[in-house]
Formats: structure tokens, sequence, C-alpha cells
């Protein structure tokens, strides 16, 4: 029976199996994902990030056992670690919080390493959680790395991101940060059973305020004023914030609450197919880069890409004149 | 272009809590280069097994100080054998008596390693291991 075959039918082995041939981008994996894509689009992606020490790994395992306990989908996990530039080596340890999912087959657990990658998560990680989608996992959560502002990536590949913050870690300067507060779709003051999660949470939504301005309508009334509840736009959504004590189970439910809110708002919007065309998009578009600079490099006799070399080297040549050259043959 | 990494699932099986070698090991893998799965202390054999599974790792490695090694190896290698999972190379590090060690190697353990063991060598020999 071929892999791809194996997979739809559940063989757990052979979904590992092939997870690794597709992070290894061999072309075995690469046409085993074409043949499995018709199957995917039924997952609901849940990215989680957040910087060190916040708890994410905890909470990603309370998450997983709560949709267990409370629904019959199967619960994909891909837990990302850096990969050490030196070396090319890793140490993935994500699992160590999940023990709890443990023995449960309708769980699956994959580590990935970054091998390279700077925004978060692994180049191949939207492939394995397309893997994971046609195999039939409704929930994916993807959890990245932890370095904290520089996590982005993620929130282009979920439909839902969530965002990990503890009291504690300069909040109030953390708050104002660019970067991963702007991605969140909902977030998380873990580790709320500690002292400063009033300040987090304050500092967390006057963030939002700025970032989210709701319109207030002043009604004067004579010699008094007052002023009416803002009307939500519908097309907004403006982040949850819910506060868990992952290691103890607390906060879950509304965690879960927040991100099913969130899901039902992109559906209704319309931001779920939008954002589907945004990542299946750029996903081919960085596939076609890859594959177009390797056609064209290959066409290219090596020798002769090595005189160019030498010329911008020598300042007869400027890069940008030396890659006008290279497309058109001379330089204009 | 394929990126291909040797992966190495570390685990303490058992109750016993001397994780530092498991540990130097780890650190040692992932300086050769290596992906280690690192997943921490009190792990059942099945535990271990469902990891090596899902992670689709080239070699498990076991770190036994408890002395249960003669009943947890073999169970380990009967639930690997169970999934599929047969070309999966195991190692075992800690404390290992000289007279228990024929039987482990008969029993398919690869390779065993004692206190003072050079990581330079368990990282040539799980390569090798790997790749013949």
């Amino acid at each position: 029976m071929s892999l791809t075959k194996s997979i739809l039918e559940g063989n757990r082995l052979a979904l590992a199996r092939l997870l690794t041939q597709v992070e290894n981008d061999s072309s075995q994996g690469r046409d085993a994902l074409a043949e499995l894509f018709p199957h995917t689009g039924k997952a609901h992606l849940i990215g989680v990030t957040g910087a060190p020490g916040t708890g994410k790994s905890s909470l990603v395992n309370q998450l997983a056992l709560h949709y267990r306990k409370n629904t019959d989908k199967k619960v994909a996990i891909v837990a990302v670690d850096p990969s050490s530039p030196f070396t090319g080596g890793a140490v993935l340890g994500d699992r160590v919080r999940m023990r709890d999912l443990s023995g449960d087959e309708g769980v699956f657990i994959r580590s990935m390493a970054t091998r390279g990658s700077l925004g978060g998560i692994a180049r191949k990680t939207a492939s394995v959680v397309q893997v994971f989608d046609a195999a039939g996992y409704e929930i994916i959560i993807i959890e990245t790395v932890g370095a904290g502002q520089s996590e982005v990536d993620v929130a282009r590949l979920a439909h839902t991101t969530v965002v990990v913050e503890a009291p504690g870690l300069g909040d109030e300067i953390q708050a104002i940060k660019a970067g991963i507060l702007e991605i969140a779709d909902v977030l998380v003051i873990n580790k709320a059973d500690r002292p400063g999660v009033e300040n987090a949470e304050r500092a967390l939504r006057s963030t939002l305020e700025l970032a989210h301005p709701i319109k207030r309508v002043f009604r004067h009334h004579g010699k008094s004023m007052s002023i009416a509840a803002p009307t939500a736009d519908p097309n907004i959504w403006i982040p949850l914030i819910v506060k868990t004590v992952a290691t103890e189970g607390k906060g879950i439910d509304e965690l879960s609450e927040s991100i099913a809110k969130h899901a039902a708002h992109l559906h209704q919007s319309g931001d779920w197919t939008a954002r589907d065309r945004a990542r299946l998009g750029s996903e081919m578009e960085a596939l076609l880069q890859e594959a177009l600079m390797d056609r064209f490099l290959d066409d290219i006799p090596h020798k002769e890409y090595e005189e160019i070399i030498e010329k911008v080297i020598h300042r007869n040549l400027s890069p940008s004149e030396a890659v006008t050259f290279l497309l058109n043959g001379n330089l204009r | 272009m394929t990126d291909k990494k040797i992966r190495v699932l570390v685990a303490k099986p058992g109750l016993d809590g001397h994780d530092r070698g498991a540990k130097v090991v780890a650190r040692a893998l992932r300086d050769a280069g290596m992906e280690v799965i690192y997943t921490g202390l009190r792990q059942t054999p099945e535990m271990i097994a469902e990891a090596a599974l899902q992670e689709d790792v080239d070699v498990v490695g076991l770190s036994i100080l408890s002395g249960a090694h003669m009943a947890l190896a073999p169970r380990i290698l009967e639930l690997l054998k169970k999934n599929g999972q047969d070309q999966v190379k195991v190692f075992i590090g800690g404390i290992i008596p000289d007279e228990d060690m024929p039987r482990l190697k008969e029993m398919g353990i690869t390779g065993i390693y004692g206190p003072g063991a050079s990581t330079d060598d368990i990282i040539k020999e799980v390569r090798e291991a790997v790749e013949p």
C-alpha cells in the first residue's frame, strides 16, 4: 500500500515517516504531499508563541488535553526548537512538558528543529502541517521557538495566533514593542498566580487600546453628558485577553472559548478564506522563488558566474549591474 | 535538496532521577549536528516507544542508573518491534554490570556505555550505526 494511502487510513508509522521525508524536502516527500494536498483544508491551525519562560509548552499540553476531553477531534502538535547555527544540531525538549498526552492515539506530537530559519518556525513547518491536515488532525497547534519579538512567521501560517506572556518579564515595556503583540489574536497571561498580573493586564489592555481605538459617541443632554456604548465593528477583531495557570489547568476553558470565538469571527467575516489565500499564496511564491533561482543558476556556466563575481570584487561592476548583466546578457 | 539529520531520542525510563549524564550526551549529540528529542524523566517503555514512533527517530538512547535495565531493555525493544520500528538502534548509558552486557547485546542493544565513556566514542558509534 502506498505511503499516502496508509496515511489516509490512519497508519501512524507511515505518517511519521512521511513527516521526515517532507521535512527533508525529498522528492518522495514532495510527491506524497502533492497526492495528499486535496485532503487538506479541514484543520484549524493554532499558533502559540511567546518569549522563553512564559510556559508555552505547558499551555499547549493543557489545551490539547482540553480538546481531547471535550471533542473527538484528533490533535497534532508541532513543537519547534532552535538549531545551533554552528553545528546544525538541536535539542528538542518541548515533549518534556507534554507527558499528560501520552497514550492517547488521537494525539500526535512532532518536534522540529528550525534548521536555519529565523522567524520562529522551520521552513518546512507549513508542509508538515499540511500532512497532518490531510491525515485528519482537525486541531493543529504549532508551538514556536519562543525567542520573542521576531517570531511573526507563525501568524502567516496559523488561523489563530495565541501570544503567551507572563507577569514580571518587564511587561510594561514589552507590551509596547512592535511585532509580537500585533500578531496576537488571543493574548494569554500565563503564570497568573504570580505577582504583577494586574500590571501585566493593564499594560496589555492599554496597548490594545492604542492599536484598536474604539469609537465612542459622546451625547449631550443639556447639562449632562453620557457616553454611548461603543458599537463593535463586526469586521474588526480585538484580541481577547485570558489569564491562565497552565500547570494547574486554570483558565484553559476560557482560552479555548476565545480561540473558538476567533474562529467564528474569521468564518463570519470572510477572513478565514482570505488568510488561507494569503498563506497558500505566499507558500507558492516562496517555492517559485527557490525553483526559479535554482533553474536560472543551473543555466549559467559556473566559470562565467565566477568571472562576474570577480568583476564585482574588483569594483568593475556594482552588484545590481552584475544582476542586470546576468539577466539581460548586457548592462542595459 | 535533502537536509537529513540523525534524529536521536534520549529518554530516562523508570524511576531514577539522575539526568546529568543524559543531558551531557544530549548536548554532545547536538554539538555533533544531530537532532536530539529529549523526553525527560520517568518515562515508561510505552511512552518511549510512542515518542520514537511519532518522531521517526533513527536511534533511541536510554539512560538507566537504577539497575532495572534487564527488565526495561527487552520491553522497549519489544515495543519498537511491535510498532514496526525494529531498524531503530538502541543504546544504553548508565550503570550496567559487565556480566549483563553480553545478554543485552544478544537482545539487540547496539551499544552500552558506563560512567567515564567518551562522548566522542558515542558520537562515532551512533553515526556508524545509522550510516554504515
